[in-house]
């Protein structure tokens, strides 16, 4: 005698493997369309892995929680990821060292602009001020800027949405920016796609190349301890 | 494989022990970076091993994204009151970031620039 279908789901679905299991595969099809469609920018793995699983834990009725108790063993590898950065970033210095001036002035003018216009036009179509200071760090990887979030007096929760959203669309948008303002250098791509969008940019330049991606990785690393260590100090000398 | 996941495991590690320690603001596996970082130019490079390992995991960094990206659908409500701000800001804020932080760049570049792969 079989079990009925919906007992076997509701096995499953309390089990870790499934969680695993549906994040892999979503994020296979969705490289399968970003491959095929040539890198193109508009095909983001993440954002087509993300929709994909959405709407499948929707359309079941499944929680975060349970999909999560699968899917945090492919989250856990972000650390060691992070840390392999260093490597592109040891085999790209000599470029990185003879760049210090315009890696330093990007750095600085592209963090405050992230911020501050972040804050400006959120103000401007009237958001709450919550929500603008949530807005604030949404270009800092996500532990460093739901800290700043709580440190400021945001929302850190809502922080971590919008850092997520800013990532992908600096990795869907930046190759038209870029190209539209003929900029070819990958160093500086890579850095202003990692300063605007922090790990979900540094992954599509790595897709695009190694020194794009040493760059994006520098600039996320960075633009994460500047921000941490300068916002607090600008919102408070404008308050 | 092995080996080189655990050496990138024992600097994230000691990456996050520092980072509790001195009570900074930079997460542990950023500081662990800059240790492999430091590691890497004493030894004079990474073995073929970490540098292989490091590639995999590289490629598919955006992989690593998607579970967090799924928490998107607990905290939708936080954004729906407010989507049109928010979303005119991200779209703005993120367009204004990239064509500063490069327009910088650009204009203290030394003259020889070179040109190859583009995101």
């Amino acid at each position: 005698m079989t079990p009925p279908i919906s007992e076997i789901w509701v096995y499953l679905s309390a089990s870790p493997l499934l969680g695993l299991t549906i994040t892999l595969l979503a994020y296979q099809g969705a490289f399968w369309l970003y491959r095929h469609s040539g890198m193109n920018p508009l095909a983001n793995p993440v954002l087509i892995a993300v929709t994909i699983l959405v709407l499948l834990l929707t359309l079941t009725a499944t929680r975060y929680e349970t999909y999560f108790a699968g899917a945090q063993f492919v989250h856990f590898l972000l650390g060691p990821a992070t840390v392999a950065l260093a490597i592109p970033l040891y085999t790209q210095f000599r470029r990185v060292r003879s760049l210090l001036l315009p890696v330093f002035a990007g750095l600085v003018a592209g963090s405050l602009t992230a911020a501050l216009s972040a804050i400006a036009v959120a103000r401007l179509f009237g958001a709450s001020l919550p929500t603008q200071l949530s807005l604030a760090p949404k270009s800092v990887t996500t532990p460093i800027a739901m800290g700043i979030a709580e440190r400021i007096g945001g929302i850190p929760s809502l922080t971590a949405v919008l850092v997520i959203i800013t990532g992908i669309l600096g990795a869907v948008g930046a190759r038209y920016i870029f190209d539209a303002m003929r900029i070819r250098d990958p160093a500086i791509r890579g850095f202003a796609i990692g300063v605007a969008s922090h790990g979900i940019g540094t992954a599509r330049a790595f897709q695009v190349g190694e020194q794009a991606g040493a760059f994006a990785a520098l600039a996320m690393g960075l633009n994460g301890a500047l921000t941490a260590l300068l916002l607090p100090l600008v919102l408070g000398s404008l308050a | 494989m092995i080996a080189a996941l655990t050496q990138l495991l024992v600097f994230q590690l000691l990456g996050e022990a520092v980072a509790r320690w001195l009570a900074l603001p930079v997460p542990g596996p950023v500081l662990g970076m800059l240790f492999l970082f430091l590691a890497l130019t004493m030894r004079g490079g990474p073995g073929h091993e970490l540098q292989a390992t490091s590639q995999n995991l590289l490629q598919h960094l955006s992989l690593l994204f998607v579970p967090a990206g799924v928490g998107i659908m607990v905290h939708f409500h936080r954004v729906a009151d407010e989507w049109l701000p928010l979303l005119l800001s991200l779209v703005i804020s993120t367009a204004a970031t990239l064509i500063v932080t490069a327009l910088a760049m650009k204009l203290l570049m030394p003259t020889k620039a070179a040109s190859g792969e583009a995101p």
